[in-house]
């Protein structure tokens, strides 16, 4: 019985180059998009930050998660890819 | 002699094998008999019956393996289009006369003498002949060790460790895992989170080879696998959080006992393998296969110990009391896991209590502690009741349904004690609940199981992930296939 052969236990996946997408160049005919997880106090962080955009030229959409527990659902990742040219998600409280 | 020409026969014998030696006249008659329609296959020696033509060399055991021989000798003839396969093992004189039509056929021999076991059956072999003849089945990365290198250090290296050593996932080692089940190795289990990687069989029984299960383990452990990927139960959530918990695997029915699980003293601690192999066959696949590490996505804070392995079985003695499996709409004699997204063991000691009504408030003072004292509504909880808990309430006439009724009426709490400030803590419940009777679990949120030693007034809550429900996670139970 030889061990010196094993099976990977991961899931193989070669890491792939992920190609990012074209970056803005500037914001002021951007709009952008701020997702809320719905953590404690995330309104207040991305007012913030909304008023900061807004002073550079940027229009801004803002949106929620339901609950920060579970990924987004696919429905507001599309509805946010198709009104906005770059999406900021506020990370945790 | 028509039927004898238009079929073909094979015989299987091993030189070593005292019923071969006896019947070696006999294989020479059928030589002659049968000429080019017989085969010889010789199992340990090549140099067996070499004078017959008809002999051949199955040291490699290819044939005898194909042919699932578990004893020689073996005599098979071969099916054709008007007759099925047939066969026959050992020797029984009588048989074999009646079998291949020769009314002589060894008329000087002994009537009758068992044959041995074919060499295919010898201990271990059956695995080492799966990896030769049927290895094309593993379709996982094959990762080869330099001498030089030790294998265990090797399982580190490559980050496939939870920190413990794991049982090196060598094909020998898999193959044997995945005769514990019918399913095949390429079949799909579903997507691991936190990548959303399909997983296989195969990548179950690899990791569950890893976690040091043994093959009678492998339905639990996969249908531990297909608990956790049941959308209730949240798992990506409940591996991302920053929060202790982690799944807590209990096992119901009679599978929990067919492979040796502990339910009694020392339930939730160590010491038995089925337990502690099986929570963590589904951490170990969470980590290699979805590709969850902690400092990666796994962001707990703290983390708790029940994150290498929390698996325990229940303690189904009593049959008057449902078990867990049974509360979620089983019967008692299904074989059934269920997955809590939990963390930490919390006692409650109460050895005073000699009638349900003061257990019961004394388990709800305790409960009140899930999460904070002042969070209701927050996470839901397991009670583990010991078995001399269990023994009050059933002697003075409760059951199960009773005291869960009882532990929600206590723990019913008016707003204006748990507000935020109350009692000098920040912590609390808004103000917008002020006014409200606040219920500490949700409606389907207290599960209650059985199980630890009949020595000791202490049960135990395993409290639960702060994101419950349908927000977040919620109990899942899913059938031993």
């Amino acid at each position: 019985m030889s061990e010196t052969t094993m099976l990977d236990p991961t899931s193989e996946l070669s890491p792939v180059e992920r190609q990012l997408l074209p970056r803005l160049e500037a914001l002021g005919d951007a709009t952008v998009g701020l997702l809320d997880i719905s953590k404690p106090r995330g309104k207040e962080f991305l007012d913030e930050v909304q008023r900061q955009l807004e002073e550079l030229g940027a229009k801004v959409k803002r949106y929620a998660k339901p609950t920060f527990a579970r990924v987004a659902p696919k429905e507001l990742t599309q509805k946010i890819s198709s009104e906005c040219d770059a999406v900021i998600e506020g990370l945790a409280d | 002699m028509d039927s004898l020409t238009n079929s073909t026969y094979s015989l299987i014998v091993k030189k070593s094998c005292p019923t071969c030696e006896l019947i070696e006249p006999v294989v020479r008659a059928l030589a002659d008999t049968y000429g080019t329609s017989l085969q010889v296959y010789v199992q340990d020696d090549a140099g067996y019956l070499s004078e017959l033509p008809q002999q051949a060399d199955d040291t490699t055991l290819a044939f005898s393996y194909q042919q699932n021989i578990e004893i020689v000798p073996t005599l098979i003839r071969h099916a054709t289009q008007a007759q099925s396969e047939q066969r026959l093992v050992g020797w029984d004189r009588q048989e074999w006369q009646e079998f291949t039509g020769l009314d002589q056929l060894g008329s000087d021999l002994i009537s009758f003498k068992p044959g041995c076991g074919s060499l295919t059956e010898d201990p271990g072999m059956a695995e080492q002949l799966a990896v030769r003849f049927e290895g094309e089945r593993l379709q996982a990365r094959r990762v080869d060790v330099a001498d030089a290198e030790d294998i265990m250090e090797a399982c580190f290296d490559r980050g496939w460790s939870d920190g413990l050593p794991v049982v090196p996932p060598t094909p020998i080692r898999v193959m044997r895992m995945l005769a514990g089940t019918d399913l095949a190795p390429d079949e799909s289990i579903g997507l691991v989170p936190p990548d959303h990687v399909n997983c296989t069989v195969e990548k179950v029984a690899i990791n569950a080879v890893m976690a040091g299960c043994k093959p009678e383990y492998f339905p639990t452990v996969i249908a531990v696998v297909r608990a956790a990927l049941q959308e209730k139960f949240c798992m990506h959530g409940l591996l991302c959080t920053t929060y202790f918990s982690s799944p807590v695997v209990i096992v119901n029915g009679p599978v929990s006992r067919h492979i040796g699980m502990n339910s009694g003293g020392n339930a939730l601690g160590q010491g038995n393998r089925a337990n502690a192999t099986i929570g963590r066959a589904l951490q170990l696949l969470i980590r290699n296969v979805g590709g969850g590490k902690p400092g990666g996505i796994d962001r707990a804070t703290l983390g708790n110990p029940g994150k290498y392995t929390f698996c325990f079985a229940e303690d189904e003695s009593d049959l008057d009391w449902p078990t867990l499996a049974m509360d979620r709409g089983f019967e008692r004699d299904d074989s059934v896991v269920s997955l809590f997204a939990g963390d930490g063991v919390q006692p409650i000691l109460d050895q005073l209590s000699r009638t349900p009504e003061s257990l019961a408030k004394s388990m709800a003072a305790s409960l009140r502690s899930v999460v904070h004292v002042k969070k209701f509504g927050m996470a839901d909880a397991t009670l583990v009741v010991c078995p001399e808990h269990r023994r009050v309430l059933r002697e003075n006439g409760w059951n199960k349904s009773d005291l869960k009724q009882a532990l929600f009426d206590e723990l019913v709490t008016p707003g204006t004690e748990l507000m935020s400030g109350v009692g000098g803590i920040s912590e609390g419940m808004p103000e917008k609940l002020r006014g409200k009777l606040l219920s500490k679990f949700r409606d389907d949120g207290l599960h209650i199981v059985t199980a630890g030693g009949t020595a000791g007034m202490f049960s135990a809550i395993i409290s639960g992930w702060v994101a419950s429900g349908e927000r977040g996670s919620q109990l899942v139970s899913q059938h031993v296939d």
